[in-house]
């Protein structure tokens, strides 16, 4: 298992970044590709702050995981778009490619995986970000076998980056939608099960709603609770 | 550094309320944990007051009830950016418990502990004078599991992941020790009007 201590602190401070790529998959979330000069090196789970300025100096935060390998020009971000969200609705409405805003990181050093150590991401909705990056990583470095991906959506128009974590050998799983292998449904025990087989960690990243699905699953398929690492988002109300 | 072309802002008006680079997240309360959220009965829950005092106490749920009742009804910031307004919660005072316990003149940080294991430290002079709680009560009703039930620390005029949930243990200490998410990359104080979010802030 990765020991913390592996991941040497840095420290990051605020620079900027310019879009340099810009598209919106869904009506629901937007890609940005973003270049920053002299960036730091990031590990796979790890996220960003962007920052927004007005012109009277009030800014709004909130931090995205990156979807980019570390080994990418560019980093990559996929943002849902919130209603009302002040910073993701500015995101998919107004920005630009060209367009440079204020950035910070990488951030984050528990939420990471380091390559070597056996895992699995049930991950659900924008929260198949971080497993995105994990899973190009892995590809990229000869250890896709190091690592399973359980991707899970409404349906494949719903799920972010569903074709590509495909390609990459993921188990998509869609709550709504049919598929030739697989009905309509929430992943199960018993699929969950096989896949578990030889890992020694479970990443679970998604809202608080599918989190708490996929931990109560992950602890009754077997997993040791200490060797889950969650990280959730939006309101619980 | 420079204005974002085309943001203007729109949530405006709460300026004061609000630290710097935060937001009001409303009538919401988003759920951040790094583990597994654990399902802990008020019987088997207690908290203990150690390390460095002259009477190192554990408090049982029905003992830790029969201690003064206070409440907290104001703010609260998380790092992540959010801020929740006019939050009301209810336990006992931190000054109660170190009353108990009585903290040796070396004592000067506190590592606190939860049941799962997750850890976070601070300054006991974050803990004291009123400015902190250990709480089983959210509005009203008994604190939520994933909100840190059945029992949190609360410590308000810090960023929230300070207000360890499922608290279990607080060692109090000569020398800082730094914990969980501080051991992460997180500022060892936490202070959200400094904006002390990560190292080096």
């Amino acid at each position: 298992m990765t020991a913390i201590d592996d991941v040497q602190p840095v420290e990051t401070v605020w620079t900027t970044g310019r879009i340099i790529e810009k598209e919106l998959p869904t009506p629901g979330t937007v890609r940005l590709r973003m270049h920053v000069d002299d960036r730091i090196r990031h590990r796979p789970g790890q996220h960003y702050l962007i920052r927004l300025r007005a012109p009277d100096d009030y800014t709004a935060q909130r931090s995205y995981s990156l979807a980019s390998d570390d080994d990418d020009p560019l980093l990559e971000f996929l943002v849902e778009r919130l209603p009302d969200g002040e910073v993701s609705e500015f995101l998919a409405d107004v920005a630009e490619v060209g367009d440079v805003l204020e950035v910070r990181g990488p951030i984050g050093r528990w939420f990471t995986w380091d390559v070597r150590t056996p895992a699995l991401c049930l991950v659900g909705g924008t929260g198949v970000v971080p497993a995105v990056s994990m899973a190009r990583t892995a590809r990229r470095l000869h250890r896709s076998d190091l690592l399973r991906v359980v991707a899970v959506g409404r349906g494949p128009a719903e799920l972010p980056y569903a074709e590509e974590l495909g390609r990459l050998g993921a188990t998509l799983a869609y709550t709504r939608t049919d598929s030739p292998d697989r009905p309509a449904g929430a992943p199960t025990a018993e699929e969950l099960r096989p896949l578990l087989a030889g890992t020694e960690l479970a990443y679970v990243c998604g809202s608080a709603r599918f989190a708490a699905y996929a931990e109560t699953l992950l602890v009754d398929c077997g997993v040791d609770p200490q060797a889950i690492r969650v990280e959730r988002f939006g309101p619980t109300g | 550094m420079a204005v974002t072309r085309g943001f203007t802002g729109k949530r405006r008006g709460q300026e004061r309320r609000l630290p710097p680079g935060q937001y009001d997240t409303g009538s919401s309360w988003p759920v951040l944990t790094a583990e597994a959220t654990p399902r802990i009965e008020p019987e088997q829950w207690s908290l203990t007051v150690d390390g460095l005092v002259e009477r190192p106490t554990t408090w049982s749920w029905d003992e830790a009830h029969r201690l003064p009742e206070s409440t907290y009804v104001g703010d609260i910031h998380c790092v992540t950016t959010w801020s929740k307004f006019d939050v009301a919660f209810r336990g006992v005072s931190v000054d109660e418990l170190l009353r108990a316990a009585g903290p040796t003149p070396e004592a000067a940080y506190v590592l606190v502990h939860s049941s799962t294991g997750y850890t976070t430290n601070l300054p006991l002079s974050d803990l004291t004078d009123g400015k902190a709680w250990v709480v089983w009560e959210y509005g009203g009703k008994p604190l939520p599991r994933e909100h840190g039930g059945p029992v949190r620390l609360l410590v308000p005029h810090l960023y929230f992941w300070k207000s360890a949930k499922w608290v279990s243990r607080l060692e109090l200490m000569a020398h800082d020790r730094p914990g969980f998410w501080e051991q992460n990359g997180y500022h060892d104080r936490g202070d959200p009007w400094l904006e002390q979010r990560y190292q080096g802030d």
